[in-house]
């Protein structure tokens, strides 16, 4: 998947003020479950990595734009920086109210009939919100979980969705590519590194497991980002330093 | 909502202890299981911490220690740790740190506590793992213990400390009381290979060359250091580096692991670690004064080998010791010799070829060895002494047993009694001019050692081929078609294979079927990657480090040669308690079931490497 400069580029935006911001939206929100989900306490920007509750968050789509195509699976795997508790891990299948590609059939390694058995999102959503509260949230590239998270919701309850997130693929990028292309790369014409999310963790010694289904990409997102702060970051980080 | 982990199942189902539960069961774990990073050098466990998971790791590696720091065992993926702990009080016991970076997966030990006492073949595959891990560390202490088996890497305790030539004697002296070191490698001032030192010097230099000559401190630390320093490699044994040592005079070897020097051992280290029983036969032989002196160590020389056989060495430690003592032989005899005829008049070196050289010699053998001689080597003046030297030596080593090489490759031959430039003549025929034919009798010259006088002059032989020979591929598959002229027998279970001599109509020669074809079929493999390695088990390991063969083929061709081997050793251990002469014909009502069929698999994995050869140099 090629991610051109645009979307990486946001990574790099001015801090928000979550803990504020979710108060702010915890008073507009009708929905009650969007209401309680921003009431939550979540935790500020100078709290050190070591205090925080993680929970890492994958989803499989049927395709890559938001407008036209839908969620068909969510995964979640909560972590702090000690453990990844894979045995509190959930998986939920979601039928997308538009058409799945069919070439995406293969790609995700879902059924038709899988998907056709499964409970719109809306029936689930509220169980994932209440996973998800309090926790601050870690993906690999965001542009696809906090986007298509949004737009589900806006067709669904009508308003959307907003929440700070931890991108891993982005903490590659600043690693990897960001300015790093060194001389010698360039005049050798090498490539720069993949941030792939499989590639990512190999370089951290990460075992390879099989892409595409949501609960085992949230599982791989999560062990990555132990691996990221053990070897770049310390568990006395500011949430700060990695949150947008 | 179904949360299934396949990976971590997966992983579970295929590793011991966990595949010897039902599915059910496993999958339930793997449902209950979480997951830690740890990065290299991190502690995983500590003693007496409060424990409650059965730790597994699933990639990168670990290693477990003693309470007193020693090192117990080294994990890597599907290895397991913290059940000692988990079975009796919930603490540490043993405490593990990271190796590499490591995935951990964490099986709640109260599921692991129950699974231990519902099922039986899951808690006897976690003790057997136990039983089998100490059996493991009882194995290496014991033969670290011994000289004769032990490699002086074990011997190396710190990293070597080194210094740039220019500095002063002053500064190496500070370097050298900081450190608290008796020597110090120095290294050329921008040299391009860091890890070959130019020279060493030691506390003896400081007081003979410094102190005693009134020379200033700040001279240069090159003005005193002895050049051409002589290493040792890291898998020589202990007491091989300590007769250099002793011969050489010197009191300092630097240690080199794959070109690089990890360490210095110094006399001292080796002293403190001998064990006096195991240098029987080389002191002795080198005590002897006389060929009838030497001739009576015989003996003592089979003796050696049946201890060795009875106390489980293996095949490496028991082909390397052979050949120590068969150079020790030659080492003597060529001693005795230059004292009877007087000095050389030409410098010479004097190779072993073949088994020896390749340290895989066994009690059967016999003498295959050559001259090299300076290049101002003129015949008419200097032959009739080195012809004289080499007859004394090969008649010497005859009467100690070595018997007489049938193929005529000695010294005593004058086409191997040649100058240095004939034989780089000769190695350039052989790789650039190859034919099946003229390569059939020389591969053991492929094999090739020096051990005595000039060593530099093989050495520069062994260049010469490892520049040469991965270049030239018309060499490499001559050398592959006659690897490939002794097949093993394997219709060998039922249909026994027969020699063709007639003579042992029921027996196979298991060194032409059996440890010949690898050793020559590692040896393609090794000259085409110019390894600088000559005994097999170590050219293998450089061969499996190109990648050359596939994945797992390695170590099962390890496997094969060292059971090949020791049913050839332990079949003439016996012959000689029996006080039979011993050979390499192994009758198979002999050998127990279990063997036969191991040798079976053995001979079906010479036979695909084979196959992989043929394959790999497109002979037909």
């Amino acid at each position: 998947m090629y991610l051109g400069q645009r979307e990486l580029k946001s990574a790099l935006q001015s801090q928000i003020n979550w803990p504020a911001r979710l108060q702010e939206l915890a008073g507009s929100a009708r929905n009650s479950h969007l209401q309680h989900f921003y009431s939550a306490t979540i935790p500020n920007a100078d709290t050190p990595l070591r205090d925080v509750k993680f929970l890492a968050l994958d989803f499989e789509t049927s395709g890559l734009d938001p407008q036209q195509h839908g969620i068909v699976s969510v995964g979640v795997v909560p972590l702090t920086l000690e453990r990844v508790f894979a045995n509190k891990g959930k998986h939920w299948l979601a039928k997308p109210r538009k058409a799945m590609a069919d070439e995406s059939v293969v790609y995700h390694g879902i059924t038709h009939s899988q998907i056709e058995d499964a409970p719109d999102l809306l029936e689930t959503f509220d169980e994932l919100l209440e996973v998800m509260s309090g926790h601050i949230m870690i993906v690999h590239y965001k542009a696809i979980e906090r986007t298509f998270l949004d737009v589900a919701l806006r067709e669904r309850i009508g308003e959307g969705i907003e929440f700070p997130v931890i991108d891993t693929m982005e903490i590659e990028h600043g690693l990897h590519r960001a300015n790093k292309t060194s001389f010698w790369q360039r005049l050798k014409k090498q490539p720069p590194m993949s941030i792939r999310l499989a590639d990512s963790r190999a370089r951290y010694g990460l075992p390879f497991y099989r892409p595409h289904n949501a609960l085992t990409d949230a599982l791989a997102t999560a062990e990555l980002f132990q691996a990221q702060v053990q070897h770049h970051y310390s568990p006395d980080t500011p949430l700060s330093e990695l949150w947008s | 909502m179904e949360a299934e982990h396949l990976e971590i199942l997966d992983f579970l189902k295929q590793h011991a202890p966990f595949n010897e539960l039902p599915d059910e069961e496993v999958e339930r774990l793997s449902q209950l299981t979480d997951v830690a990073y740890f990065k290299a050098g991190s502690d995983i466990l500590s003693y007496q911490q409060r424990i409650e998971d059965l730790h597994v790791v699933r990639s990168g590696a670990v290693e477990v220690y003693h309470r007193n720091g020693d090192l117990y065992n080294r994990l890597s993926s599907g290895g397991f740790f913290g059940e000692a702990g988990l079975l009796r009080n919930g603490k540490v016991r043993y405490p593990v740190t990271s190796l590499e970076d490591s995935l951990i997966y964490l099986v709640p030990g109260t599921e692991f506590n129950r699974l231990f006492d519902d099922y039986e073949s899951f808690a006897d595959a976690v003790e057997t793992e136990d039983r089998e891990r100490l059996k493991r560390a009882l194995d290496r202490r014991a033969s670290a213990n011994d000289m004769l088996t032990a490699t002086i890497e074990t011997l190396v305790y710190r990293e070597p400390i080194g210094m740039k030539s220019s500095g002063s004697i002053r500064e190496a002296a500070e370097m050298m009381t900081e450190q608290e070191v008796s020597s110090l490698l120095i290294y050329e001032e921008d040299q391009e290979d860091p890890d070959k030192p130019l020279g060493i010097i030691t506390d003896k230099d400081l007081r003979k060359r410094v102190l005693a000559v009134g020379l200033s401190d700040q001279t240069a630390v090159k003005e005193i250091m002895s050049e051409g320093i002589v290493c040792v490699q890291h898998n020589q044994r202990i007491f091989e580096a300590m007769l250099m040592m002793l011969r050489s005079n010197l009191h300092h070897l630097p240690v080199l692991k794959k070109g690089k020097t990890i360490g210095v051992v110094a006399l001292s280290d080796v002293v403190r670690h001998e064990s006096k029983s195991s240098l029987f036969v080389v002191g002795n032989i080198f005590r002897a004064t006389t060929v009838e002196e030497l001739e009576a160590l015989k003996d003592d020389v089979k003796a050696t080998f049946v201890k060795m056989v009875d106390e489980d060495a293996n095949s490496r430690m028991i082909g390397s010791s052979m050949a120590v003592i068969g150079r020790s032989f030659k080492q003597r005899l060529l001693e005795l010799g230059e004292e009877k005829l007087g000095p050389p008049p030409v410098p010479y070196c004097f190779l072993a070829l073949g088994s020896m050289a390749r340290d895989e010699q066994s009690i059967v053998t016999d003498q295959d060895n050559a001259m090299i001689l300076h290049d101002s080597f003129n015949p008419k003046e200097h032959d009739a002494y080195f012809l004289e030297l080499a007859q004394f030596v090969s008649d010497g080593l005859a009467s100690c047993g070595y018997t007489y090489c049938t193929g005529d490759i000695m010294a005593t031959n004058k086409k191997w009694r040649q100058p240095l430039r004939v034989w780089k003549e000769y190695f350039d025929d052989w790789i650039e001019e190859p034919t099946p034919e003229r390569l059939l009798h020389s591969s053991i010259f492929f094999d090739l050692d020096g051990v005595w006088g000039k060593l530099d002059f093989a050495e520069q032989l062994n260049r010469l081929i490892r520049q040469k020979a991965p270049k030239n591929k018309r060499f490499l598959a001559c050398m592959a078609r006659n690897a490939l002229q002794r097949t093993p027998p394997l219709g060998f279970f039922k249909d026994f294979v027969m020699e063709k001599d007639g003579k042992h109509n029921n027996a196979i020669n298991t060194k032409r079927r059996g440890t010949a074809p690898v050793a020559d079929l590692i040896r393609v493999h090794a000259l085409a990657i110019g390894s600088k390695e000559r005994n097999s088990f170590a050219r293998l390991e450089d061969v499996v480090d190109a990648s050359i063969l596939t994945p797992g083929r390695g170590p099962d061709l390890r496997d094969a040669l060292e059971l090949i081997s020791m049913v050839r050793i332990r079949h003439q251990a016996l012959s000689l308690t029996q006080g039979e002469i011993p050979d390499n014909n192994v009758e198979p009502e002999a050998l127990s079931d279990f063997e036969r069929k191991n040798l079976r698999d053995a001979f079906q994995i010479l036979s695909n490497a084979q196959k992989f050869l043929k394959f790999r140099y497109s002979l037909s």
